[in-house]
């Protein structure tokens, strides 16, 4: 299933994203079930089936880590986070640091203003990761292709990280 | 998901937690990240002259069965030579831990971490 083809864009990383949920809408409508009250039992079915594959689509295109992995996998590159192991040893370090600054958060003295330091960090840095992964995606070399794969593991080590802080910042909440 | 007996002994009693001084010549690091869920993993063998792995530490950010999977390496690497150190296969630690399917990679990721480490002791003794 090409989600691209479905929304009617080009395959390409860089997807506009008000357009994307004005296409979802505009989808939706088309298949809803209201539309299909007189319908036989299998067209009924059918609009069910498209109805999944247009939220799968949406969900897909809208994160801009899913958008990336499909467009690999459109290109034949699967990522196969299960068995992939990253060995980049100075980004594995720094990510080892940043959970150390998370376990750090709970006894601070100001929590609020060291989640706000990390938070900028992990945005600062997962937006470097994103800026170079659009213009590997662009590119038509498939060597490019494996080396925004992996930016794409990079990026799923961000998202962690970026979960862990809002965990943590819950936790602080609990407290109070 | 239930843990087994032995995930859950390890992970409340993690064996050979911390650092070596990564400046002291005999210890070798390997770092390894699981991207399926963002696991962080670091081990730290100190070989000896005679390529015996003398001691071993580990520190791990990520679930029961990663932290349990790196504990139970540290115990297995500790008085082995390199050569026997690498036969040290993931589908060992997995059977061992009783790891769901799901928690393969883990094993796969302390695995790899073994030898990461030792990739970083060849190159230091050629």
């Amino acid at each position: 299933m090409n989600y691209f083809e479905l929304f009617s864009f080009s395959p390409s990383f860089d997807v506009d994203t008000a357009l994307l949920a004005h296409r979802y809408r505009d989808l939706q409508k088309a298949v809803h079930p209201d539309k299909f009250a007189h319908s036989t039992e299998q067209n009924k079915r059918l609009a069910v089936q498209r109805t999944a594959q247009i939220n799968d689509g949406f969900q897909t295109l809208k994160n801009p880590v899913s958008r990336a992995e499909h467009l690999l996998a459109l290109k034949g590159i699967e990522l196969s986070h299960e068995s992939t192991t990253v060995k980049d040893t100075p980004f594995l370090m720094q990510q080892m640091q940043w959970r150390e600054s998370l376990e750090d958060i709970r006894d601070s003295a100001a929590p609020d203003d060291l989640i706000d330091e990390l938070n900028q960090c992990f945005i600062d840095y997962s937006q470097s990761i994103i800026s170079r992964l659009a213009i590997l995606l662009e590119s038509d070399q498939p060597q490019d292709w494996h080396q925004a794969a992996d930016h794409i593991r990079k990026l799923k080590f961000m998202v962690k990280l970026q979960d862990e802080l809002s965990r943590a910042e819950d936790a602080l909440f609990d407290d109070e | 998901m239930a843990y087994s007996e032995k995930v859950i002994d390890h992970y409340e009693n993690p064996r050979n937690v911390g650092s070596f001084d990564k400046n002291d010549p005999s210890v070798v690091t390997g770092m390894v990240g699981a991207p399926a869920c963002g696991d962080v993993m670091k081990l730290q063998l100190r070989i000896n002259d005679d390529g015996i792995i003398e001691d071993a530490k580990f520190k791990t950010y990520g679930c029961g069965s990663a932290i349990a999977s790196s504990s139970l390496v540290t115990e297995w690497v500790k008085g082995k030579s390199v050569e026997q150190a690498l036969t040290i296969k993931n589908t060992d630690i997995a059977e061992e831990l009783a790891l769901p399917p799901v928690k393969i990679h883990c094993s796969i990721l302390a695995e790899d971490a073994i030898k990461a480490a030792l990739d970083e002791y060849k190159s230091k003794i050629s």
